[in-house]
């Protein structure tokens, strides 16, 4: 699914990456915890979280993720913005909660991230 | 062979610049040309790896090298040491804080996380001095 296509079904306002809007992503995650983030593997992955801090743009930097929707209506600060864009990442956000914001993607395609079992 | 070799000194409690050494080490590995799927592993595990010293110790030092068919990470804390080891590598068990918590930190699943993403892994801690952890990766 392309990003474009998720701005659209959320109603999403686009806040960093305006330029990557093309990308495809094939799984989502849903988390609030960054280690549970690193848990997983898949490529093409975006994140759906509630944490708009620092950290959630550095664990995606560390996945290689490069795409976040931040829902219930939040947003980061300038600064956390501005390193989502050093590492072209494209963020939004939603007005819509965890659940719902799961449920809408989940009807259009996308399939959960998978976890490494070890 | 060690091609390139770095140390960085993280502080405790130094939420600003926390993850700034896991990147450094992520561009060294971009450049020189380390297979995507390692560089994945590495930086996770990296990541877990100077969070916990942020968080749990009381500072220290993360030094990274990479040869020819090896990369190596030695974490060196400054205390205050494990007391038990396996309790906590299991998944889920944290002593984080309730703001460490609010900052996405805490799951208790950072040790388990690095350990998987490794190769090698090995965890020594004296208790009222250090924890150092070795972590490797193959080329
Ligand atoms: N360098 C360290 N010095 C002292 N104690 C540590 C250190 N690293 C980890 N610990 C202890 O081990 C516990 C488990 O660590 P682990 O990284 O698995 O989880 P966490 O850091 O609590 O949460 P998460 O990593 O999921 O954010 C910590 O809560 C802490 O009590
Ligand atoms: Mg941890």
């Amino acid at each position: 699914m392309k990003l474009l296509e998720i701005q659209k079904l959320l109603e999403a306002e686009v806040l960093s990456g305006h330029e990557h809007m093309e990308r495809e992503v094939t799984n989502a995650f849903a988390a609030d915890l960054m280690s549970d983030v690193l848990a997983f593997v898949d490529d093409k992955t975006i994140l759906l979280t509630g944490l708009t801090n620092p950290h959630t743009i550095r664990t995606a930097e560390m996945m290689d993720i490069n795409a976040i929707v931040f829902v219930r209506g939040k947003k980061p600060d300038e600064e956390t913005l501005k390193m989502a864009e050093e590492n072209q990442i494209v963020t939004m956000t939603t007005k819509n909660i965890m659940f719902v914001t799961s449920g809408i993607l989940y009807k259009k395609g996308l399939r959960g991230a998978n976890i490494i079992h070890k | 062979m060690i091609a390139i070799q770095r140390k960085y000194s993280i502080e405790r409690r130094d939420f600003q610049s926390a993850g700034q050494v896991s990147s450094s080490i992520k561009k060294i590995m971009k450049q020189v040309g380390v297979n995507p799927e390692v560089i994945r592993r590495v930086s996770v595990a990296s990541y877990e790896t100077e969070m916990n010293i942020i968080i749990h110790s009381n500072g220290g030092t993360m030094e990274f090298s990479i040869g020819s068919d090896y990369i190596k990470i030695i974490a060196l804390d400054r205390g205050p040491g494990i007391d038990d080891i396996d309790l906590a590598m299991k998944e889920g068990y944290s002593t984080a804080t309730k703001d460490v918590r609010e900052l996405g930190f805490g799951a208790g699943m950072g040790l388990p996380n690095i350990k998987r993403c490794a190769d090698d892994f090995d965890i020594q801690s004296e208790v009222g001095k250090c924890t150092r952890i070795t972590i490797g990766f193959n080329l």
